[in-house]
């Protein structure tokens, strides 16, 4: 067993395990923790597949910023009784995860067991294309237009959220 | 390790997204759910970007993370709005524009 299959069933436990605690939890600051820890799985898994801008992406943007956002907004609600929030199962919910567990099924079928062969494996020059000069260089060439359409988005969002979040608009 | 096992992963991670956006009924949940099933496609493509030796799929999960992080700032601001109007984020209690 070679240290990328090992750190891979590693991540890969981590990761499955994070995110089925993160949507069986009651509450939201422990599930918002346990998505944490599976978004730092998920940088591991990058790691391991040579994307190192990425993976720090991962962790500085996901696990820093996105993740600080969600605690910030679960304690500014401040919900008081998670008990009102009791979750009842009923038969649409049933129906709806039996439904979403045949379509992983149908996923698994498909990806382990179809006939039609991928492209052979250049996995030797991703040690090359990850890293922060090479995807600095694309960033600022071949997708120098998205790069800075990227900057009007971000803008028009954070004019909406102050809006959204106004108390009165007039 | 081969791509499939990626994939397979990516795919199960992204199932329980769903699974967590039907079953739950706490809109921060629900929110989470979504960012797990962008992050699975996230995997999946860097994945693809790995054993194809092409960039472009890490390039689209930049592009995925920014559009991901302005959709948390927006959403999370209509849930705060939500939460200001109508005292809950119950999604059974939020339900004005239903038919």
């Amino acid at each position: 067993m070679t240290l990328e299959t090992l750190l891979f069933y590693f991540f890969g436990t981590i990761s499955v395990g994070s995110a089925l605690m993160m949507v069986t939890r009651r509450s939201p600051v422990i599930a918002a923790l346990y998505l944490i820890l599976n978004f730092f799985a998920l940088g591991g898994l990058y790691l391991s597949l040579h994307a190192q801008f990425i993976a720090f992406i991962q962790i500085l943007v996901y696990a820093g910023a996105i993740m600080v956002l969600f605690l910030f907004v679960i304690m500014l609600l401040n919900l008081g009784d998670e008990k009102k929030l009791a979750e009842k199962i009923s038969y649409k919910k049933i129906i709806g995860a039996g439904l979403s567990f045949g379509v992983l099924m149908e996923l698994i079928y498909v990806l382990a067991f179809s006939t039609a062969s991928l492209p052979p494996s250049q996995f030797e020059k991703a040690t090359e294309i990850g890293t922060v000069e090479n995807i600095g260089m694309q960033l600022f060439t071949t997708f120098l237009f998205p790069f800075e359409v990227t900057s009007i988005l971000l803008l028009s969002a954070i004019v909406g959220a102050v809006i959204l979040a106004k108390k009165k608009l007039r | 390790m081969d791509l499939q096992s990626y994939l397979l992963l990516s795919a199960t991670l992204f199932i329980i997204g769903v699974v967590g956006v039907i079953a739950r009924r706490n809109a921060i949940i629900v929110f989470m759910s979504i960012e797990l099933m962008l992050n699975s496609v996230n995997l999946s493509l860097v994945a693809f970007s790995a054993f194809l030796g092409d960039v472009t799929g890490q390039m689209l999960v930049f592009f995925a993370m920014t559009v991901a992080a302005a959709e948390a700032a927006v959403g999370l601001a209509i849930i705060i709005a939500l939460f200001r109007n109508k005292q809950t984020i119950n999604l059974e209690d939020i339900n004005i524009l239903k038919w």
